[in-house]
This record gives structure tokens, sequence and C-alpha cells, in this order.
């Protein structure tokens, strides 16, 4: 009976083992792998932790910078209103940047229904040139409803306009600039003794003076 | 004797297959873990580095600062010498 056992007995032993070896080999390997992911977890909280101390003051520094500029604008405005009054002021503000005035200025909530006027009738034709070459503004609307005279995103020929030569032709080579300095090859503003006859000789004075008498040794006896 | 032998059939044919099986598995996903752990970390810590100009916005908070108050003392030589809006425009 012992004998006819034993062959069983040592197959079950067998299996077991195989199991346990299989255990060990696979659980090990996947202690290696556990412990790699906890040292590249230490490494992202390190780099996390770097993240929140560096990024803990932003929103400080972000709020005051903000209440700064909160603080510039409403100067702006307000000196804006003051200066211009509310109905230009809308209206200039309207020129440069189309549908701000719907929103208004920000202290000054009776802005948003004030009716922004044309701004070309409001302003001189020189404040408007300036305000084309700063600001590529849409002014100079037909009616402040209807739609602006310029491409307000792309085009430029009106502003090229402006000027007196022929750059809005868009030439292939325009005249230079012309060099100015003391090494200029050209001096523009030439003095008009240049190329003169000398009014008086270098080292002498230029008033005729008395002659003094010869002395013996220029005598012509 | 035959349900013994029947036993260790099952243990060496489902059970030890079935266990192999398994733990592969997990050997697998832990494995796979690991390279995302990895980009993880070099991720933080390129964002880490990106934040090094944070300190930056403290120069950028002065000069705003100083701007503005520039500003206001611009603003404030205009309001003397520019005349107000005439009280009905305003």
């Amino acid at each position: 009976m012992i004998l006819a056992v034993a062959p069983a007995a040592v197959v079950t032993i067998l299996a077991v083992v195989l199991i346990v070896l299989a255990l060990v080999f696979y659980l090990v390997s996947v202690i290696v792998q556990l412990r790699r992911i906890t040292a590249g977890l230490d490494d992202v909280i390190e780099g996390v932790g770097e993240i929140v101390t560096k990024s803990a003051p932003v929103n400080e520094v972000v709020t005051v910078i903000n209440q700064q500029l909160d603080a510039g604008v409403e100067l702006l405005e307000g000196l804006l209103v003051k200066k211009a009054g509310m109905a230009d002021a809308i209206g200039l503000v309207e020129g440069m940047y189309p549908g701000a005035a719907a929103a208004g200025f920000r202290n000054m909530p009776d802005s948003e229904n004030v009716t922004a006027p044309r701004i070309g009738e409001v302003y001189t034709r020189g404040t408007l040139t300036l305000a084309r070459l700063g600001r590529e503004a849409p002014i100079a609307a037909v009616t402040p409803e209807g739609p602006v005279l310029r491409n307000i995103e792309g085009g430029s020929l009106a502003a090229r306009q402006l000027y007196p030569d022929v750059r809005h032709t868009a030439p292939e080579k325009l005249p230079r600039s012309p060099v100015i300095g003391s090494d200029a090859p050209v001096q523009y503003e030439q003095r008009d003794d240049i190329g003169a006859p000398r009014k008086r000789m270098p080292g002498g004075a230029a008033v005729a003076e008395r002659p003094e008498p010869s002395s013996g040794a220029d005598r012509h006896d | 004797m035959t349900l013994w032998w029947i036993g260790n059939i099952v243990l060496l044919l489902v059970i030890l297959p079935v266990v192999i099986y398994l733990l592969r598995g997990v050997l697998a996903a832990a494995t796979s873990i690991v390279p995302h752990v990895r980009t993880i970390a070099d991720v933080a810590a390129a964002g880490s580095a990106d934040l090094d100009s944070a300190e930056l916005l403290l120069t950028t908070q002065r000069q705003v600062t100083e701007t503005v108050a520039g500003l206001a003392n611009y603003g404030g030589s205009l309001d003397v010498i520019l005349d107000d809006a005439a009280p009905g425009a305003a």
C-alpha cells in the first residue's frame, strides 16, 4: 500500500513545489517592479512638491499686478472722461476698439448707455491721422452702426496712402534714406564760404595794418 | 487512489497554469506601470523647471507698480495742463 501510494505522493509534492516556485518567482518580480514604481513616485512627488512651492506665490503676485493694472485703467478712463467728456471718450474708445463702447467704462455704469459718436466728426484730421498711424484704428466709419471704411484686420493700404511717396504702390526698390552726419558724402548744410575766396590769409589779420618803416636791410639803395 | 491521481493531474494541468497565468498578468501590469511613472516624473521635473521663471513675476509686479505710478504722475500733469471737458459734455 505504501509503495502504491508513493508515486502519487511524489507527484503531489512535485506539483506543490512547482506552484510554490512559480509563486516565488513571479511575486519577487512583482516586488522588484513595485520598488521601481516607488522610486519613480518619489521622483514625481519631489517634482510636484517643487511645482507647488514655486507656484505658491504666483496667485498673490498676479492679483497685485491685476490690481495695479486695474488702477491704471481706472485712472486713464477717469482722466479721459474728465478731459474729453463721456460721449467723446466713448466715441474715442469705440473708434479704437470697435464694440468696446457696449461694455462701457468700468467704474461708470452710465457709460454703457452712451451712444458713441462718430469719431471723425469729433476730432480733427490730424488726430485721425495720428490714430490711424498709431493704432490702425477702424475710424471714420460712415455711421456708428455701419461698416468701417477699412479692413481692420488686414487692410493697410489706407494707412500707407498717408505717405506722400509711392509706398502704397509697393515698388520693388525704394530710394535709400539719406546718409547724415559729419562723414556723409553729401553735407546738406553746406557752408557758403567753402570754395569762395578767402577773406583773410591764414596766420594774418584780416585788417590791413600800416606797414612799419623798413629797416636798413630792406633798403634798395 | 484514483482520486489522488486525478487531483494530481488537476493540480499540474489546471491549477499550476492558472496560477502562472494570473501571476504573469500581475507582473505584466506592474512592469507596464514603471515607464509611465518615469514619464510622469520627467514631466513633473520639466514642469518644475518651467516654473523657475515664475520668480520673474516679482520683477513684473515691481515694474507694473512703477509704470502705474509714472502713469499717475503723467495723468496728474495732464490733468493740470489740459482743460476739462465742458460741463454739458461730461
